[in-house]
């Protein structure tokens, strides 16, 4: 009898304990779930194990993140939202407006937030001036990749025109070489877009075009242009061109069967891992044009009631823009930190090249979101454009025709 | 208490199921066609906004595609399932001797998910890959099969691969509703030296009638929720050429968080399966009640 009297005291004794010293929860909701993106995940998992948290992990892979956006829908529907999702672009300010995010603005300004990110990528991670979501990196979209060995054979230099690519491109189909590796997802389709429509459209046109959803912008004649370098680049890509997966088209670049891609800068990842060294086996640039489209990942805080819940997620915000996970996630992930104050020597000459155009971007105004990865747009604006592009991209559609198409499309999608 | 027990025990042991299918089918169906008249987004919203999604629907290129596509492919699909498998049900009707074992063949591909047949044959019609490769390899370098890339096209494909799949099935049926004619009749017609494609035109085949319509009715809604096929083959490519309605809906409600027109797409697509199953129900109800 006494045991057990015994036995209950030190059982109440242990929940009194562990009520007071609340032990910083976080479920962690994410879609990183292939080799190099679990593994940076780890990173985060044990500094946050290191701090004294408890980490419950829910990975959900699956269809780009929808499967992980089905997930979070079902459990917020049901009251029970996890405390952290990574989440990026305008989803995080949807979530915003469903009323369901919490305000992390303390950890922000304590750990001075507002004076290491860039002002358009802190912008993300604010939700009516008050910040609701931590960024964990920055990839680049518009990047040229290139086979360095085939473009010295045919004498070509990296195209900094669209014009010289075309150049570029008419040369290497005479000798026999795939000019561009492409793969036929509508994903890739629309990361094609972006990327000529930067070039040809400039920033200005760019920010206008796919941010503002300005309707003359869309129906100018810079659009039809960017349309018709669309059309040409559709001449450029191997007849077996659909469906591809992105880093088969990669593979193209590396085993020199294609010259360029253009992709984001997880295709680093791939040449790396297959031991290429960048500047002497390949090469990387950003597109003909100015400007830097950027598609950050982040992590959005969803309200949860609990105190170790709450310091859970206030840890895990701290951490996440902490300068040691940005460096140690990026080295893994191939994109670059956020903050701009972490030292690069670890990072190679593409990040490199990355982060000083993010900065020199960021001070002129040209450091804009990607849409094709929906950092510019809702998901059904998106979607309304890309439909347009990847229907031009795959059939004999003028590019006249594809223009009115794409200011309806965007006025229906509202 | 057992007389009680004995009228009420059918009632109670259908009502679990009776309240599961209400609830769960027709629950969900009166919800979905009250989303489709929100203006939901990421989350379903309950405010009605009148017929906003059905207009944004019917005026996106998109949806015309897939609506077209479910009629090419619907239609193709279950015309040439259905005679295809009718003529290797003949074939195989001819008191044939390994009939047991070209019967297991032909079934088998009914075996496998559509998935894997996607998959196969996205291997199969790749030109760089499957037949156009390897028939250029015999030496027809002018040898050019691509519907898999060709938007013109592509839904082609899709028919192929998905006969390849059914028509096997619909073998097994007609087989065994050849086998249910009485063959005193046939017997009789061959007494009377009446020529055996006559006994199939004019006695077998029209005494099958109901064996028709059930083939029709699993081909048909086989059809319509057509998805995990296209996935497989095409991801709903060239473009969004092979799109189906299925694909839209899943597109719009899990990838773009725009829920008020998946509803609205799905409503449609529902309307699609009545106008095919009722005809059919009334006809079965009116029949049983004469």
């Amino acid at each position: 009898m006494k045991s057990y009297i015994t036995g209950a005291v030190s059982g109440i004794a242990l929940l009194v304990a562990g009520a007071v010293q609340a032990e910083p929860q976080v479920e962690v909701l994410h879609y990183w779930t292939s080799g190099g993106e679990a593994k940076s995940v780890a990173v985060l998992q044990k500094e946050f194990a290191d701090n004294g948290g408890t980490w419950t992990d829910m990975p959900v892979a699956g269809g780009g993140g929808d499967a992980a956006m089905t997930a979070l829908r079902a459990r917020v529907l049901s009251g029970n939202a996890p405390t952290a999702v990574q989440l990026k672009g305008p989803a995080i300010q949807e979530w915003y407006d469903e009323g369901v995010l919490a305000d992390i603005s303390a950890v922000a300004e304590a750990n001075g937030w507002a004076d290491v990110l860039p002002e358009s990528i802190a912008n993300h991670m604010k939700c009516e001036g008050t910040w609701c979501a931590a960024p964990v990196n920055v990839h680049r979209v518009d990047w040229i990749w290139a086979n360095a060995e085939v473009l010295k054979a045919n004498g070509i230099d990296m195209p900094t025109t669209w014009d010289e690519f075309n150049a570029a491109a008419a040369k290497l189909s005479a000798a026999g070489i795939i000019p561009l590796a492409h793969g036929g997802q509508s994903w890739q389709d629309a990361t094609v877009f972006e990327a000529v429509a930067l070039g040809i459209l400039g920033p200005d046109g760019f920010r206008k075009a796919f941010v503002d959803l300005d309707k003359e912008t869309l129906t100018s004649d810079g659009m039809v242009k960017v349309f018709d370098q669309m059309r040409l680049m559709r001449g450029y890509v191997d007849p077996n061109f659909s469906g591809r997966d992105w880093n088969l088209a990669t593979a193209m670049v590396m085993n020199g069967e294609a010259a360029f891609q253009i992709m984001g800068d997880w295709a680093k990842g791939e040449f790396i891992a297959a031991g290429k060294v960048p500047g002497e086996d390949f090469l990387c640039m950003s597109t003909p044009g100015e400007g830097f489209l950027y598609n950050v990942d982040s992590f959005a805080m969803f309200a949860v009631d609990g105190d170790d819940k709450k310091q859970g997620q206030d840890l895990l915000a701290k951490l996440v823009v902490g300068k040691n996970f940005q460096e140690v996630f990026n080295l893994n992930k191939g994109s670059i930190p956020a903050r701009t104050d972490v030292a690069l020597d670890k990072f190679d000459s593409c990040a490199t090249l990355s982060s000083d155009d993010m900065a020199a971007s960021s001070s002129n105004g040209s450091l804009l979101p990607s849409y094709a990865h929906g950092m510019a747009l809702r998901g059904a604006q998106a979607g309304a454009i890309t439909d347009v592009v990847t229907a031009h991209f795959n059939s004999d559609m003028s590019s006249e025709d594809a223009v009115q198409q794409l200011a309806t499309a965007v006025a229906n999608s509202m | 208490m057992t007389k009680w027990l004995e009228d009420n025990m059918p009632k109670m042991v259908l009502a679990p199921s009776f309240i599961a299918i209400l609830i769960f089918v027709y629950g969900f169906i009166a919800w979905t066609a009250w989303v489709s008249l929100t203006r939901s987004r990421l989350l379903p919203k309950y405010e009605i906004e009148g017929f906003i999604q059905y207009e944004r629907l019917f005026a996106s290129p998109r949806w015309d595609t897939a609506f077209g596509n479910l009629f090419i492919f619907g239609i193709l699909f279950i015309v040439i399932a259905m005679i295809l498998g009718l003529v290797l049900a003949i074939l195989l009707d001819q008191n044939i001797r390994t009939e047991g074992a070209l019967r297991t063949i032909y079934l088998y591909p009914m075996a496998l998910s559509m998935i894997v047949t996607g998959t196969a044959w996205k291997w199969i019609l790749n030109p760089g890959l499957g037949l156009e490769a390897t028939v250029r390899g015999w030496g027809f370098e002018d040898f050019t099969f691509d519907w898999l890339i060709n938007p013109d096209m592509a839904i082609y494909a899709i028919v192929i691969a998905a006969i390849w799949q059914s028509s096997g099935f619909v073998m097994a049926l007609f087989l065994a509703g050849l086998r249910s004619v009485d063959g005193e009749i046939i017997k009789a017609a061959q007494v009377d030296g009446i020529p055996t494609w006559r006994v199939y035109t004019a006695i077998i085949i029209p005494s099958m009638a109901p064996i028709f319509l059930s083939a029709f009715i699993v081909l048909s809604h086989l059809a319509i929720k057509s998805f995990d096929l296209v996935i497989a083959l095409t991801g709903g490519g060239p473009g969004y050429a092979t799109d189906l309605p299925a694909t839209y809906m899943y597109a719009m409600a899990f990838s773009r968080g725009d829920i008020g027109q998946a509803a609205s797409s799905a409503m449609v697509m529902m309307m699609v399966v009545f106008t095919i199953v009722v005809p059919y129900l009334y006809s079965e109800l009116r029949s049983k009640d004469g």
